[in-house]
């Protein structure tokens, strides 16, 4: 029994030391900040002088060990606990970043991993599609759709539901088949062919089992649903997803934001546009137009969100 | 089903009366999205031109064979099938144009105009004048994307299909992506305008 728990407590220790030595002499927090900025916060004060020594730190991208990134400079805080790598590229946050540190006693201190927490990765997404990449106003795609069903708000709203689920389900399928047919049997090729079949077989998925589930919501969407094939953000959806060969969450993340983005538009174009019915407009400009033009300044107002970063 | 038009009606049906873009408003988002230059539009216009044609002559030639219940997915797959052609044979050949027009070139496919010449016209008629069609619809779009790369260019940048003509920049916010809104709008207006004019003239209004 005795010999039992030597054993356990050696195994412990032995698995704990790594742990307890970095926290003991080594950087206790590490994160990005500014656009090119890495800040490692430690325990105790250290030398400024020693700390301000370029050579001491080699930082990378964790999927390309090869590529060192190159410091420009090196400020600490007063106080001598604060230390902010300076690079002269701003870094892709979206990466996890590796910083290896040599100590004063020639000791290198390996792998303090830099990264952005998965869920604000993923939020980011989410945001990025909703307003800052708006697949109608900053990337001009589904604008036959758009400019055809935004002329009365409840039409608006129940198409921007209706496309918002077939895209989630839509997209989401695509990625099973890209991930487990596609790509392992390399017929990357036949992404157009594949993608706009799964749309299809969605919408008329959707199609029966509304009309068969809730015939009173069928009655007052099941319009729309003819006109989700023909619309391009469905098919640009897994295209993106194929090109920046994302995982399941993230997909879901850029579905679920590039529906919420549609209705979002739809929504405000339709307000806009029931009270331009009641305006005094020059007969030339009647009707599509002045639509046009409108969507214009909606996609100058939407330029301000670019560079938005909450995460 | 015979057709009473000939082939060059066809075609200028496809250019004037029914332009895809300044008339039926239909596949907008190119238009809007990357017209900037006229070089962009007129490779689009391309593209477009050839799904539009193999696609109209495809149907066409086995209209007989397609079950009319399954003639949508038909016509997608048919799409699908020359738009990966087209976008192989671009990545390919015109690496650099490719680039440029980015996730376009695959966007073909859900293109709403074509689509429509498909249900429309080619899957009644004979293989013959479903070429002719496509060909017109093709050209229709080809000319609208020049059209609005002309103006965009040569207003925002002083330049025609990239070479300096004017020596400055009269407006520059037209070659910013937002404008393509108002560059469309604009010129729906303006057909609109001569429509108007020319009924007045005839008395018409």
């Amino acid at each position: 029994m005795h010999r039992i728990l030597t054993y356990w407590t050696a195994a412990l220790l032995f698995i704990l030391a790594p742990v307890c030595l970095h926290a003991a002499d080594f950087v206790s927090e590490q994160r990005f900040g500014d656009e090119n900025e890495i800040i490692l916060t430690y325990p105790a004060a250290i030398d400024k002088t020693v700390a301000q020594n370029p050579a001491r730190y080699t930082v990378f991208e964790e999927a390309d060990p090869d590529i060192r990134l190159e410091i420009q400079k090196i400020d600490v805080s007063d106080d001598g606990r604060k230390v902010s790598l300076l690079f002269k590229e701003s870094l892709n946050t979206a990466k996890t970043h590796v910083v290896s540190v040599r100590g004063d006693d020639g000791r290198e201190i390996e792998g303090i991993q830099v990264k952005k927490s998965y869920l604000g990765y993923l939020l980011s997404i989410l945001i990025s599609a909703l307003l800052v990449n708006n697949f109608v106003f900053t990337k001009y795609l589904g604008l036959c759709v758009f400019f055809g069903t935004s002329k009365r708000k409840t039409t608006a709203k129940g198409m921007g539901v209706v496309f918002t689920i077939v895209m989630v389900v839509s997209a989401l399928m695509s990625w099973f088949f890209y991930q487990f047919i596609l790509i392992p049997y390399d017929l990357n090729f036949l992404q157009i062919v594949v993608f706009i079949g799964l749309v299809s077989l969605t919408v008329q998925a959707v199609d029966t089992i509304l009309r068969k589930v809730n015939p009173i919501l069928f009655n007052s969407f099941g319009v729309f649903l003819v006109l989700v094939i023909a619309n391009c953000v469905i098919i640009a959806v897994p295209l993106i997803m194929a090109s920046n060969n994302y995982n399941f969450a993230e997909t879901f993340m850029l579905s679920l934001g590039a529906g919420g983005g549609f209705l979002l538009a739809l929504y405000l174009m339709s307000s806009v546009r029931e009270r331009l019915d009641l305006a005094n407009i020059p007969p030339t400009f009647k009707g599509l137009p002045i639509a046009f033009i409108v969507a214009g300044q909606f996609a100058m107002a939407f330029l301000g969100f670019s560079g938005l970063q909450l995460f | 089903m015979a057709n009473d038009k000939t082939s060059m009606q066809l075609i200028s049906r496809g250019i004037l009366s029914e332009n895809p873009i300044f008339k039926l408003a239909l596949s907008m988002c190119p238009a809007v999205g990357i017209s900037t230059t006229v070089i962009n539009g007129l490779m689009l216009g391309v593209a477009v031109l050839f799904v539009q044609v193999f696609s109209s002559v495809t149907i066409s030639l086995f209209k007989n064979k397609i079950h009319p219940r399954i003639r949508i997915p038909t016509y997608t797959l048919t799409i699908a099938t020359w738009v990966t052609v087209i976008d192989l044979a671009l990545a390919a050949y015109l690496p650099d144009a490719y680039a440029r027009m980015g996730i376009f070139v695959k966007l073909i496919v859900a293109f709403a105009i074509i689509t429509m010449r498909l249900e429309m016209f080619a899957c009644k008629e004979s293989v013959n004048d479903s070429f002719w069609d496509g060909l017109g619809m093709g050209l229709g779009f080809m000319v609208g994307m020049v059209v609005i790369g002309f103006v965009r260019e040569l207003l925002g940048s002083g330049a025609i299909f990239g070479y300096d003509v004017l020596g400055f920049k009269p407006l520059l916010f037209f070659i910013l992506p937002s404008a393509g809104f108002f560059v469309v709008g604009l010129m729906m207006a303006f057909f609109n305008w001569i429509e108007l004019a020319y009924k007045r003239t005839k008395g018409k209004i």
